[in-house]
């Protein structure tokens, strides 16, 4: 509606213009991001800078700015931004953290078309291999001190979990392939209790997971270069490095993901994945091998799970089962919907918009009512300080993100992102935004 | 191993299981009837239980604070609370497809799934700011009726309580009447059609909007009902009590075979015995080296092993494949 | 319809733009002001222990800010919603961390909330004091800024086992738990203790479950124990004494400081009368500071305290006498957390659950515990209960690491 608009259009047309574009992007950004280093509590500062990325990913200019513009964003701008005020930093770990989940979801129901409803079972067990090896757990298991293993073995597990959680993937597969739809969900949603109740029990007869009382404390990443941070001269405090640190590797695993999402959805494999999608028969019928391409999905989703399973441990230094509940695949499902199912921008915006409301949006504003009624804010009248406690805003976040799960379906229900195949179809995959 | 203790306790566990079984039933017609027509699961069907607990539990204290509670029969009571705890789920599962559901009718399946996520966050915590406001408390226990409680003794061991009576035969009954509406009256007809085609039932006549709010009024209430059984019978609820019982009833309607009202039936019974014999027997088995925590493991190894080899549920249709 | 709803869009964003950043800046510039966080879940499956923790500490505040405002400084609480998740305490707790004014965390109720969020606390020496959590770790990671007021599971567990050898003379227990750290860490205790103390423990189950409780009674009825010890809280415990009452089971009950709410005999009624449970806070009778606690808390927020909400009154309590010395050794200005911590860690404190004095790693250094017995059905008379034991026990020392 807004072509009804002069104005609108002309705005349209003169972002449509490489030049006027980057410049608006470069300046919003350096605004935003001065805005938050001067009101480095004010959410709303925040915000803006995050729009401004938004704004980045919209305005049309060359790729190669638009990569160029990314990467100095989210590699110098934000860790900026986020020593400033390391809340913001923990919100980008984790808002990468659930991006990397979306996008493991969203080959599994967005591109295969299979409803998983306990994907949060292979982060789990990425969670686990490196919680139960990283940490003195080991040992209960297998006698001696041998345990914890040195961290540089981190990396290692990086993989392990990346393998771990593709073969719990297929073991999950194999005997589920034969069923169709809320069938299969009902299996995975199972599957994903099944896990939950495991780490949550096998703490007897032998003791692997610790149970409910979870493992601590688990090793972090080595900070190998700190003779580098030493010759520059700075501070090699861990207090400061490590969120950095993880930061850096959450955009690392995020970079892979998003990478290898790419060249797998334009792949014959992706193709074979939409195909089941589309039309398991006919998908069949045209020499699509359902069985291993099934599989697959659900080994390459898990994949991603396992990977950021193995780093949320080493983040958490404590896990325990209650991470790793059904309403934490819910909400992943929910992210890749919201997002718009199958379309990878759809899904890291889905994983950001949902994290950051939960985080970010809601806990500030029951903050900044909290604070209203603190100063004795009246409101016709009336004082906010009388406000009953049953009517505390911090507890009704659920409630409102609710809602908004609804809203958002009623009025957008083709997602935020929808896939642009009819796009790619008529521009043969030139024009795909660049992220 | 203990056999006298194993088999002495046996007929206990078989009875409690069949009651565990018909209040997943009574949750899963709601599930199954919205999913036989609509081919959706409706995630808040857990919430629109819950309400139904809750009225139950306000006409019961009000009731008490009257002083009824002790004059009336206590059936009688009962039959109220029920209707009435069945007509407000009812109502409210229309309310909400009518809000959340039928804007997105044609979406893809996915889309109104989550709109049903969003809606049981809602309603979960708005249950909870009625009942604060209104109670100061959301923690809220069924009176006890003593009538209710009464035992039987069947023999040394097993005994039966009235009320696990009452929510047997009220199980019973409504399951009946259930599958009589749905196969033998016009509007059973109707629905059937509805679920079938949904515009060739409407070319014919059918009031396709009218059918579906009507499936989820019947499937409400029954959701309502089986609230208002679960608080006399388990006495306590809260607001986010319906959510394990809503994700054992749906394994039940998946296990029975969804869209099938006996197979939403025998999916409950199956899980409910299941549940009870791997609770109760699991530790005495192995020793203490497993015990009834792994009760939901085990029902769901069993439900995994059943669709291998029964793909569409125990009474699913034989698989065809839509076009 | 749909212009309508575009056009004020932009104007209510705009609205809400302009207030927001606003009220950050005046925070920002009084600097005047001291903010005392709390951390529990206020929504989801436990928030009625969650809300206790948060009003309790509210009501401290509100008792207790006098000589910190007489110092020049305000006091406010910040409530946050952990939601029992870990990843959103960890988020919370950065974000408490950027607020520079928040000298002091009263949380969490969940150990696994607590132990990763406490990391983050420990980057800013932050002091934190626990009301609830009774897992192990968290002390014994030895960290300056955790301290706890409640016990831990190693030594509540022994109570009960000492208890119920010696005063209910029980020859067989069974045991059952909720699989969470608290409850099974507990139960884990009992048995171990009451098993060297030569009570048979005829079986040890976990559940999840919260209402239907039949599978597991029968087979307890039919092995028929002395006791039956529940390591849990009163939400799960009371609908299992009141179905394995109905169901002819006679053997006595016990529990933990879970059972400790007026919601005990609410919903479980009769059946509950007479058991036993072991707590930290003492009865009202000797305690006249708890009674007073419990009408005001009443008075204000129209129920009954819960479980842990007299355990964050004190834990609040110490938090502002802590604070209120701190201000005073840095003359007068607004202390560092660090100084918050030390000064948390030298706090002697004589409360509603008794008198606190931190050990090296944050424990109390002596806790007492009761063992009360359930008076009457009648939910306003839980102040009636009787004690009928009571035990000073020593937090156990720092484990020296191999």
């Amino acid at each position: 509606m807004d072509e009804r608009q002069p104005q609108a259009r002309m705005i349209k047309a003169l972002l449509a213009r490489p030049l006027p574009a980057a410049i608006l992007a470069i300046a919003l950004l350096g605004i935003t991001a001065y805005a938050v280093s001067h009101f480095p509590r004010s959410i709303v500062a925040f915000m803006l800078f995050q729009a401004s990325i938004l704004f980045l990913y919209f305005a049309a200019m060359p790729s190669w700015l638009k990569g160029l513009l990314t990467a100095g964003t989210l590699g110098v701008l934000m860790p900026v931004v986020g020593s400033i005020n390391g809340y913001y930093l923990e919100i980008a770990i984790q808002v990468g953290i659930f991006v990397a989940l979306a996008l493991g979801l969203n080959i599994v129901v967005g591109l295969a078309g299979l409803l998983d409803l306990g994907y949060v079972a292979f982060f789990a067990v990425g969670a686990y291999t490196w919680a139960i090896f990283g940490s003195p757990q080991a040992n209960q298991i297998f006698g001696g001190d041998a345990f914890p293993l040195p961290p540089a073995w981190f990396f290692l597990f990086l993989l392990l979990g990346v393998g771990v959680a593709a073969g719990a993937g297929i073991l999950l597969g194999l005997p589920v392939l034969r069923l169709h739809g809320d069938y299969l969900a009902i299996v995975t949603l199972g599957f994903g209790e099944v896990i939950r109740v495991l780490a949550n029990n096998l703490d007897k007869p032998i003791n692997f997971t610790n149970g409910p009382k979870g493992i601590t404390p688990i090793s972090r990443p080595p900070i190998f270069f700190e003779p580098v941070l030493r010759a520059v001269g700075v501070d090699p405090n861990p207090n400061v490095v490590y969120p950095l640190y993880l930061y850096f590797l959450v955009l690392l695993i995020v970079g892979v993901t998003i990478l290898v999402n790419r060249r797998v959805e334009d792949s014959h494999v992706g193709r074979a994945w939409e195909a089941i999608r589309e039309d398991q028969t006919a998908a069949q019928a045209m020499g699509v091998p359902l069985v291993r391409m099934k599989l697959m999905a659900f080994a390459c989703g898990a994949s991603f799970a396992g990977a950021v399973g193995v780093l949320f441990s080493a983040k958490q230094v404590f896990i325990n089962p209650e991470s790793f509940t059904f309403m934490e695949s819910i909400g992943v499902l929910a992210m890749v919907i919201l997002g718009g199912m199958g379309s990878i921008p759809g899904a890291i915006l889905g994983a950001t918009v949902v994290t950051v409301l939960n985080l970010q949006v809601l806990k500030g504003l029951s903050l900044w009512l909290n604070e209203l009624r603190n100063a004795g804010v009246t409101i016709f009248g009336w004082s906010l300080a009388n406000l009953p406690t049953q009517l505390e805003p911090a507890k009704y976040e659920r409630m409102v993100f609710g809602l908004i799960l609804v809203l958002m379906m009623v009025f957008r229900p083709q997602g935020i992102l929808p896939v642009q195949r009819r796009h790619r179809e008529l521009h043969d995959g030139a024009a795909l935004p660049e992220r | 191993m203990d056999f006298e203790l194993l088999i002495g306790i046996f007929p206990q566990v078989f009875l409690d299981g069949l009651i565990l079984g018909f209040m997943y039933a009574l949750i899963a017609l709601g599930y199954t009837m919205v999913y036989g027509v609509l081919e959706f699961i409706n995630f808040a069907h857990s919430e629109i239980f819950v309400v139904g607990a809750f009225v139950g539990v306000e006409i019961l204290l009000t009731f008490q604070a009257a002083g009824l509670l002790a004059l009336v029969s206590p059936f009688l009571v009962l039959l109220v609370v029920l209707l009435l705890g069945m007509l407000a789920s009812g109502l409210l599962a229309v309310t909400v497809e009518r809000v959340a559901y039928r804007p997105l009718r044609g979406a893809p399946r996915l889309i109104p799934l989550i709109s049903a996520i969003g809606v049981s966050f809602f309603l979960q915590d708005a249950v909870r700011l009625v009942e604060s406001v209104w109670r100061n408390a959301f923690n809220l226990v069924y009176p006890t009726m003593d009538t209710l409680n009464i035992r039987f003794s069947l023999t040394e061991t097993i005994d039966v309580s009235v009320k696990s009576l009452v929510v047997i035969v009220a199980s019973l009954l409504m399951l009946w009447g259930l599958h009589a509406l749905v196969n033998r009256t016009k509007i059973g007809t109707a629905m059937r059609a509805v679920a079938e085609d949904q515009a060739a039932a409407s070319l014919m006549g059918i009031s396709v909007n009218r059918i579906i709010s009507l499936t989820f009024l019947i499937g409400g209430a029954m959701g309502g009902a089986a609230g208002v059984l679960f608080g006399v019978q388990y006495s306590l609820i809260n607001p986010y009590t319906g959510f394990i019982p809503g994700l054992k009833a749906f394994t039940a309607a998946v296990l029975g075979g969804i869209g099938n009202i006996p197979g939403a039936m025998v999916g409950g019974l199956v899980l409910g015995l299941l549940e009870a014999f791997a609770a109760s027997y699991l530790s005495l088995l192995t020793g203490g080296a497993f015990g009834a925590e792994y009760k939901d493991i085990f029902a769901f190894s069993v439900l995994i092993l059943i669709l291998i080899f029964r793909p569409k549920g125990l009474l699913g249709e034989v698989v065809r494949e839509r076009a | 319809m749909r212009t309508v709803r575009f056009r004020y869009l932009p104007v209510a964003l705009a609205a809400l733009a302009l207030v927001l950043p606003v009220t950050s800046l005046t925070d920002a510039q009084s600097k005047g002001t001291i903010k005392i966080a709390t951390q529990s879940p206020l929504s989801g499956g436990q928030a009625a222990l969650g809300e206790g923790i948060k009003l309790a500490t509210q009501l401290a505040i509100e008792k207790l800010k006098g000589p910190i405002e007489k110092l020049g400084f305000k006091v406010e609480l910040v409530p946050f919603d952990d939601q029992a998740k870990p990843d959103v305490g960890v988020a919370n707790a950065a974000n408490i961390l950027a607020d520079k004014d928040i000298l002091l965390v009263v949380g969490h109720l969940n150990s696994g909330v607590a132990i990763p969020s406490s990391e983050k606390y420990k980057e800013a020496q932050l002091a934190m004091i626990s009301p609830a959590n009774t897992n192990p770790t968290i002390t014994d990671r030895n960290y300056l800024n955790v301290s706890r007021v409640c016990g831990r599971d190693d030594v509540q567990g022994v109570v009960g086992a000492e208890f119920a050898k010696t005063t209910l003379k029980a020859k067989s227990a069974y045991v059952i738990h909720d699989k969470t750290a608290y409850g099974q860490g507990v139960a884990e205790f009992f048995k171990a203790d009451a098993e060297k103390k030569g009570i048979k423990v005829l079986g040890f189950e976990g559940t999840e479950e919260k209402s239907n409780f039949d599978p597991i009674i029968t087979p307890i009825k039919a092995k028929n124990p002395d006791l039956i010890y529940f390591g849990g809280i009163y939400d799960q415990a009371a609908p299992f004494f009141k179905q394995a009452r109905e169901k002819g089971i006679k053997s006595q009950f016990m529990g933990p400081d879970g059972m400790d709410s007026t919601d005990l005999v609410k919903i479980g009624g009769k059946s509950v009368v007479g058991m036993h449970y072991s707590t930290v806070a003492g009865p009202v009778e000797k305690y006249l500071a708890a009674k007073a606690f419990k009408t005001e808390y009443k008075d204000k927020f129209k129920k009954d305290p819960e479980p842990f909400a007299a355990q964050a009154y004190d834990s609040a309590a110490i938090g502002l006498k802590a604070i209120e010395a701190a201000i005073k050794a840095s003359g007068g200005k607004v202390p560092s957390r660090e100084q918050v911590a030390v000064a948390v860690r030298k706090t002697k404190h004589t409360g509603l659950t008794g008198t606190v004095e931190f050990d090296e790693k944050g424990d109390p250094k002596k806790a007492l515990y009761f063992v009360l017995q359930v008076a009457s059905d009648d939910p306003t008379k839980w102040g009636d209960n009787k004690e009928v034991k009571r035990l000073s026990i020593a937090a156990p020392p720092l484990k020296k690491k191999p």
